[in-house]
């Protein structure tokens, strides 16, 4: 029983991980561009709803009605004022820069909150959950998580799918010279694309700080979940970066089982196996590899 | 004279220069010369990796606590004497490179990066889980008594190997660039396939290259252990050995041996002035080295290069901005 | 005033320079040939024009406006539209994606999907397929038609004739006099000299980045070309 609860709780965590991968891929399909820093924005959001939760008295998934707009003007500012000057200047650029903003955010974040572990106040919802039988209980928090993780991943595919900027978005990932021609701003795209990923970066941070105490150093870790969900998913693809999510929850949750220091490192093994296999991951799109 | 002897006889020189403060200077000096030597020597490395081979690692601080604890190990546990515990520290790194190299070169771009950082993380959390022998997350002491005769012998000791570290490095990074790794090198750069098509092994000449750096970081990281005594994993694997690597090459100036150089004195400068402030020193740093990367991506030293015309180690095969730029285009 | 005019332009990649001083005009509703052999800087020129390079000397005027600094997208918001060579489809995108997509600029016009199907039959057929899994000749169809879509007053075409079949060729080039007879201007590239001349009103011929002769087809000799062409 305790096995299954296990199974449970690692598959809804595989939610969140979700969550963090796609904001990583999102940009990396679009503009080929890995986010260092990734991590740490999704702790500035859990910390941004902190401060709107404490200074407006809000609730913190209300919170997200703020913080998500916020974080994704942030990210659009930021491809726009920063990250579109590195397009086409090789991989070191992009990597530099994310890599410094990634010091500068856990640093800022240091001085404004302390290095003190924080909670977000969602009152009884934090535990609340929905009991199967004696042994067997799903947490409220952790379902919703997933069921955000899923409708973000179908708004996206929708999104990619049916509406004109998400084909911009397909055709600029393909090919931004030829894109251009089309009329397509690619640098609009690029700094569209860094602004949906702050906006679900944010959404996953803000979910993660009503589940768990957080700290402004904890956001490589974060950056290290997203793209394992990503590499054992598979890049570029939207529903194996949630099926990358659950094996890489699922890991982590079993290894904890057997020993509790193992959480992370099973993790990372299941990952590195993955990557020793089967390199393109585990639900690729055949094109992509 | 040609350029190489010249080139000789100025490390020559600058090393008996610093080698002697070991007979006059004081502790406090020596310490922050030793702390210096051994940043420049990292970050010399790091720029190795890569400004000349195009690999950029975050996950240089596998090799830091690697060294640290294969020197607690070969030293407390095993006996051995300090240098031959320095080597052995080289050694570990270098052997634990091969399967991070083979894992890592599987990932495209800039995942690269998060690949080395992953396996940072696996070596920390793996030395972390061994908490009878190694001391788990609270770490252990190196027993310093036994391997030196007095503090004093174990700060001229500890200076005299971070010199020797650090201009190895800049004489092996030199070294490395006239030869025919070099050349391979900045084929790879300047265009990989094509590089392979002439028949280069592009990824024997990668691998050599990593292997190498992490010999070099893990024999720093032994050094650090030595300085610093108390073995913590947490600060050993800190990413934060990483940040200074980039933080003074890019300052300084990427694809240039001077550039490293030029980027630890101001990197120690900024440091020592800002020491009071904490975060800010990290923040103040990291908009240095974006700004750096935005506005001037061939560093300090290039920025002087474009000023006044000298070179004081002749590679001829540097990364200049437009190198840079036109990386991507190809 | 002309509706396009080059004007003494020098273009680069990095430090390679691909036009020297090169001048064109082209009337609104004129269909012009640019000819030359390979290397010769007539791509470099297309892309020029639309946007996609930038001189770094002389000036290029468009429908009055000057447009030498204009990126790509914002020539294809004013109605110049390039069929690249190579035809550059998307990949991702699939047969009908790729058309919707050269319509982008919401341009108005005469163009619209169905209008595109009534022109390409075949391609409404393989509305579904994936850009990339036709032949040569029906991708070609598909950039073409992309294009159009734009609703463009002036469409460049870059090689669309190269390694198709004989009779691909031609039912492509039945579309191209049909696109000109709307109206809409043409400049076209082409390798085979005896193609552009036909279906040229003017041409021009580039030689290792400059204009070596210019001209209608019908006032110059068979071997004043040949020695514009060659350089011999």
């Amino acid at each position: 029983m305790q096995w299954i609860n296990t199974l449970v709780q690692g598959i809804l965590l595989g939610g969140l991980y979700a969550l963090y991968g796609t904001g990583l891929s999102l940009i990396f399909g679009v503009m080929r561009i890995v986010n260092l820093a990734h991590g740490d924005f999704i702790m500035l959001g859990a910390f941004m709803s902190l401060l709107v939760t404490s200074m407006l008295g809000l609730p913190p998934l209300i919170s997200i009605a703020i913080v998500v707009p916020v974080m994704f003007l942030l990210g659009f500012l930021l491809q726009r004022g920063i990250l579109n000057q590195t397009i086409g200047k090789g991989l070191m650029p992009p990597l530099v820069i994310t890599f410094g903003l990634s010091i500068i955010v856990q640093n800022v974040l240091q001085m404004g909150f302390s290095a003190d572990s924080q909670g977000l106040d969602a009152g009884a919802l934090e535990t609340a959950s929905i009991p199967i039988n004696d042994q067997i209980s799903i947490g409220i928090m952790p379902l919703i998580t997933f069921i955000v993780a899923v409708a973000v991943l179908a708004g996206l595919q929708l999104f990619f799918n049916r509406t004109k900027v998400g084909q911009a978005f397909r055709a600029t990932s393909d090919d931004p010279e030829t894109a251009e021609l089309m009329g397509i701003n690619s640098r609009q795209i690029y700094a569209l694309a860094m602004g949906i990923s702050f906006a679900i970066v944010a959404l996953a941070g803000i979910l993660l700080g009503i589940r768990t105490n957080f700290a402004p150093t904890d956001g490589p870790a974060r950056l290290i979940f997203a793209f394992e969900a990503v590499i054992i998913g598979g890049l570029g693809s939207l529903w194996g970066t949630l099926a990358g999510g659950i094996i890489l929850g699922l890991s982590q949750n079993i290894g904890a089982q057997i020993n509790p220091t193992w959480f992370q490192l099973a993790g990372h093994i299941v990952t590195l196996i993955v990557l020793a296999v089967r390199p393109t991951g585990l639900f690729a799109r055949t094109r992509d590899s | 004279m040609n350029r190489d002897r010249r080139l000789i006889l100025i490390l020559s020189i600058a090393f008996i220069f610093f080698a002697s403060f070991a007979f006059w200077a004081g502790r406090g000096t020596m310490n922050t010369l030793t702390e210096f030597f051994y940043l420049l020597a990292i970050a010399q490395l790091w720029n190795l990796l890569a400004g000349y081979a195009g690999l950029v690692s975050v996950g240089q601080q596998a090799w830091i606590g690697l060294g640290a604890y294969a020197l607690l190990v070969s030293t407390d546990d095993i006996g051995l004497p300090v240098y031959a515990g320095i080597v052995v520290a080289g050694l570990v790194a270098g052997v634990l490179a091969i399967p991070t190299a083979l894992l890592g070169f599987r990932l495209r771009g800039g995942y690269f990066a998060i690949g080395t950082w992953v396996m940072a993380e696996v070596f920390r959390l793996s030395v972390t889980a061994s908490s009878d022998w190694l001391g788990g997350g609270l770490g252990r002491s190196i027993i310093v008594n036994n391997l030196f005769s007095s503090p004093s012998a174990r700060i001229t000791s500890i200076y005299i190997v971070a010199i020797v570290l650090a201009f190895g490095t800049v004489a092996l990074t030199q070294y490395l660039m006239r030869s025919k790794v070099g050349l391979g090198l900045t084929a790879i750069r300047d265009n990989e396939d094509a590089a392979a098509s002439l028949g280069i092994n592009t990824y024997r000449v990668k691998m050599i290259i990593f292997i190498l750096c992490a010999v070099g970081t893990g024999m720093v990281g032994a050094l650090i252990a030595l300085n610093q005594i108390n073995i913590i994993p947490k600060s050993m694997f800190s990413v934060n050995w990483t940040a200074f690597m980039v933080f003074i090459v890019v300052i300084g100036g990427i694809g240039t041996i001077e550039g490293p150089i030029i980027g630890t004195i101001i990197f120690f400068l900024i440091r020592e002035y800002l020491s009071d402030f904490g975060e800010w020193s990290f923040i103040i740093l990291g908009v240095i080295a974006v700004g750096m990367m935005l506005i001037a991506p061939q560093g300090v030293w290039g920025l002087i290069k474009e000023r006044v015309d000298v070179e004081i180690f002749p590679v001829r095969r540097l990364i200049s901005a437009e190198r840079l730029k036109s990386l991507g285009r190809g | 005033m002309s509706f396009l005019s080059v004007d003494n332009i020098n273009v680069f990649y990095n430090e390679f320079q691909a036009l020297f001083g090169v001048s064109m005009t082209v009337e609104k509703g004129e269909t012009v040939a640019i000819i030359g052999s390979n290397g010769a800087g007539k791509s470099t020129l297309m892309r020029t024009i639309a946007g996609g390079l930038i001189p770094s000397q002389g000036s290029i005027r468009y429908d009055g406006a000057d447009t030498a600094e204009n990126s790509a997208f914002e020539m294809n918001r004013l109605g110049v539209a390039l069929v690249p060579e190579g035809r550059k489809i998307f990949p991702s995108l699939s047969v009908e994606e790729n058309l919707k997509i050269g319509g982008y600029s919401n341009r108005a016009g005469q163009w619209t999907l169905e209008k595109v199907y009534e022109l390409f039959p075949i391609l409404k057929e393989r509305r579904n397929n994936g850009g990339t899994d036709l032949s040569g000749g029906q991708q070609q169809m598909v950039a073409i038609g992309r294009a159009l879509m734009s609703n463009p007053d002036l469409i460049l075409m870059d090689e669309v004739s190269l390694g198709l079949a004989p009779i691909i060729v031609n039912e492509i080039y039945t579309v191209v006099r049909q696109i000109a007879q709307t109206g809409t201007t043409v400049i076209l590239v082409e390798q085979d000299v005896n193609r552009g001349l036909k279906e040229a009103d003017r041409f021009y011929c580039l030689l290792e980045g400059k204009v070596s002769l210019a001209g209608n087809p019908a006032d110059v000799t068979q071997d004043q070309i040949s020695k514009a062409y060659f350089g011999l």
